[in-house]
C-alpha cells in the first residue's frame, strides 16, 4: 500500500488535524507500513462472512424495555458554560464561520 | 502483595474493631501517595476534600450505629478517562489539561455510594491509547516492581497504584488490553468484564464497540467485591446489558475439579519470551493437580486479530475523538475562522500517537478505502468472534498468556509504533469478541519482572473466571 503526499493532506483535512512538514513525512511512512501490515486479511476469504456489527446477540443483551425520552433538567448549564473556551451566556462563541 | 497491604475485609474488620476510622486510613494513604507518587506518577490528581467528606460520612454513620456499606472506607484510584465531578479529568491529553467535568461517571458513583473513598485520578495514556504508558501528555509511570521499565497501559497508573499500595483497587478501562496488559507486567489482578456488563456512562470514550471498564485490586476477592457494585444495567447507558448480576463471591468460591482448560495453541507459538512461556505452563500444571482437565483447542484467527483491532479501534476513534474541537471545553488554539481553529486546536491538543490513530481511523474508513479495510476487519472480527464461540464449546475458560513479554524498558518500543501493537496480541482477540477475562500474576521472571496468566471466560461468565483465578490464587499461584 502506497501513502503519498496528497493521501496525507486528504486525510489530515477530513479529520480538521493541522500537520507539521515532519509530522505528514512521519505519519505517512508509518501509516503504509501499518496498512501493509493489515493487508494481512487479505489472506483470508471473507466471502458469505456477516460484518461483525453488534457485539452481543439479542438474548445474551437481555435489555429491559428503553427508558422514556423525556427531558430532565440537569441543572449544569452553568459548570458547563464555565469551562468552555469562550462562553457567552447561554451560548458558546466560536470565531467566524463564514468568510465573504 | 505486601504484608502490610490492606484489602476489603480487613479494612472492615479495622473499622469495625475501631483500630482505625476511614479518615485515618485516607490519610495513610495520602501520605504514602506524596511520599512515592513524585517518583511512581501514578496519580494526575488527587480529590482530598472529597475524599475526607467521604470518610467521614462514613465515620459519622458508624458512629450513629448504622451498619458499614461494603466497600465502606476503601480508597480507590480511577483511571483519568472516567468523569469526576469537581476534579480534573484530562485523559492523559493537553487537550483537556483543564478540564473539570460538571459530572460524575456512573461507576465512580456506585463506588461512592458503596462507601468507596476516590482518592485521585489515575495517568493513562493519552485516550487510552498505548501499551506502556508513555503516551501520556503528562510523563510515564514507572513500574514498582522495576523503575527502569514501562507499568503497560493504558490503565498503567491505576495497575501501579495498586501494585504499590498507594490504593486498595482502582479503575481501569480496557479496549485492546489497557486493563489485563498493565496488571500483568505490574503483578496485580486486573479483570476486563463482559461487554456491556458494567456502565460506560461518564466514560470519555475510545472505541465504542471494545471500551470497557473493570478493577484492578490485591486479591480476586476484591476484584470480585468491586466488580459486584460497578456491575449491572444503568439506564444513563443504553448499551449496558439486562443480564442479571450474580452473587460474584459466593460462585467463585466454588471448586474447580473437573473444570475444562482450552489451550490455544496459537498463544503458544514464536514471539513468546521464554520465561513467560515457562511461567505460563507452570501455571496450566498447578490446575492440573487442582483436579483441572486441559483441552488443546485452535483458535485458527488468532494472528489476524491485531491487525482487525487497529482498524476498527482506530476507525471508532476518529469518530469519538471529533467531539474535541474547542468550541464547548478543553483546549482552544485560535484561528482566523472556525475550520482553522479545529484544526490548529486539534494539532496543537492531541499527542502523536493520538494524531497516528486518527488519521489511520479517518483513512480506513474513507471513501474507496472503506470496504477494504473497515468492513473487511469487521468480518474478519466475526470469525474471531466465532474462534472464541466454538472454544467455549470444549472448554469452561481459555488459558493464555496475558503478554507475550514481561515490562520492557522505558524508551525500548516507542520508535516503531507497529512494534508496540504487537504487545497487544494475546489481549485484543477476547476484546473483538466481547467476553470477559482476566489477567493474574504467576509468578516473576529471573530479573524479578512480574508474568501476567489471563484466563478468558465466555460472555458474562466473570464468576467462572473469578472462580478459578481464587482457586490458583490459594493455591499459591500468584507467586509462581
Amino acid at each position: 500500500m502506497k501513502i503519498t503526499r496528497e493521501d496525507v493532506l486528504r486525510v489530515a483535512e477530513l479529520a480538521n488535524l493541522e500537520l507539521t512538514e515532519a509530522e505528514r513525512e512521519t505519519y505517512g511512512h508509518q501509516l503504509e507500513s501499518i496498512l501493509s501490515y493489515c493487508e494481512k486479511l487479505n489472506e483470508l476469504d471473507t466471502s458469505g462472512v456477516e460484518p461483525m456489527a453488534q457485539v452481543l446477540t439479542g438474548s445474551q443483551t437481555e435489555a429491559p424495555e428503553l427508558r422514556e425520552d423525556v427531558a430532565r433538567d440537569a441543572a449544569i448549564i452553568e459548570d458547563v458554560l464555565r469551562i468552555a473556551p469562550d462562553p457567552s451566556p447561554p451560548y458558546f462563541r466560536v470565531p467566524k464561520v463564514i468568510d465573504r | 502483595m505486601s504484608p502490610a497491604a490492606w484489602t476489603v475485609a480487613s479494612i472492615r474488620r479495622a473499622l469495625e474493631a475501631k483500630t482505625i476510622s476511614a479518615r485515618e486510613l485516607t490519610k495513610e494513604f495520602y501520605a504514602r501517595i506524596s511520599l512515592e507518587n513524585p517518583r511512581l506518577n501514578c496519580y494526575l490528581a488527587l480529590s482530598p476534600e472529597r475524599a475526607y467528606a467521604r470518610a467521614d460520612a462514613i465515620d459519622e454513620n458508624f458512629r450513629r450505629g448504622e451498619s458499614l456499606p461494603v466497600l465502606a472506607g476503601v480508597p480507590v484510584a480511577i483511571k483519568d478517562v472516567l468523569s469526576t465531578r469537581g476534579t480534573t479529568t484530562t485523559a492523559g491529553s493537553r487537550i483537556l489539561e483543564n478540564y473539570v467535568p460538571p459530572y460524575d461517571c456512573t461507576v465512580v458513583e456506585r463506588l461512592e455510594t458503596a462507601g468507596a473513598i476516590i482518592l485521585g485520578k489515575t495517568n493513562c495514556d493519552e485516550f487510552a491509547m498505548g501499551s506502556s504508558n508513555e503516551n501520556s501528555a503528562y510523563g510515564p509511570v514507572l513500574n514498582p516492581a522495576a523503575p527502569d521499565r514501562v507499568p503497560g497501559g493504558s490503565s498503567g497508573g491505576s495497575a501501579a497504584a495498586v501494585a504499590a499500595n498507594l490504593a486498595v483497587a482502582a479503575l481501569g478501562t480496557d479496549t485492546g488490553g489497557s486493563i489485563r496488559q498493565p496488571g500483568a507486567l505490574c503483578g496485580v489482578p486486573a479483570m476486563m468484564p463482559t461487554y456491556g456488563r458494567v456502565s460506560r456512562y461518564g466514560l470519555i470514550a475510545f472505541a465504542s464497540s471494545l471500551d470497557r471498564i473493570g478493577p484492578f485490586a490485591q486479591t480476586t476477592e476484591d476484584v470480585a467485591r468491586v466488580l459486584q457494585v460497578i456491575a449491572g444495567r444503568d439506564p444513563m447507558d443504553a448499551t449496558s446489558a439486562g443480564a442479571p448480576v450474580p452473587d460474584y463471591l459466593p460462585a467463585s468460591n466454588q471448586p474447580v475439579k473437573g473444570l475444562r482448560l482450552g489451550i490455544p495453541k496459537e498463544y503458544y507459538g514464536e514471539g513468546i519470551d521464554p520465561q513467560v512461556r515457562k511461567k505460563t505452563e507452570a501455571a496450566i500444571e498447578r490446575f492440573n493437580r487442582l483436579g483441572c482437565q486441559p483441552v488443546e483447542i485452535r483458535m485458527p484467527h488468532t494472528a489476524y486479530a491485531v491487525p482487525v483491532y487497529y482498524l476498527i479501534a482506530t476507525a471508532e476513534a476518529s469518530s469519538n475523538l471529533a467531539r474535541f474541537d474547542g468550541v464547548r471545553y478543553g483546549l482552544r488554539v485560535n484561528g482566523a475562522n472556525l475550520s482553522e481553529m479545529y484544526r490548529k486546536t486539534r494539532g496543537t491538543g492531541f499527542g502523536s500517537e493520538v494524531k497516528r490513530r486518527i488519521m489511520l481511523g479517518t483513512y480506513a474508513l474513507s471513501a474507496g478505502y472503506y470496504e477494504a479495510y473497515y468492513l473487511k476487519a469487521q468480518k474478519v472480527r466475526s470469525l474471531i468472534a466465532r474462534d472464541f464461540a466454538e472454544a467455549f464449546k470444549k472448554a469452561d475458560v481459555v488459558l493464555t498468556p496475558t503478554s507475550p513479554v514481561p515490562a520492557f524498558k522505558l524508551g525500548e518500543r516507542t520508535a516503531d509504533p507497529l512494534t508496540m501493537y504487537l504487545a497487544d496480541i494475546f489481549t485484543v482477540p477476547g476484546s473483538l469478541a466481547g467476553v470477559t477475562a482476566i489477567s493474574v500474576p504467576c509468578g516473576k521472571t529471573a530479573e524479578g519482572l512480574p508474568v501476567g496468566l489471563q484466563i478468558y471466560g465466555p460472555h458474562f461468565g466473570e464468576s467462572r473466571v473469578l472462580q478459578l483465578a481464587r482457586a490458583f490464587e490459594a493455591a499459591g499461584g500468584f507467586a509462581g
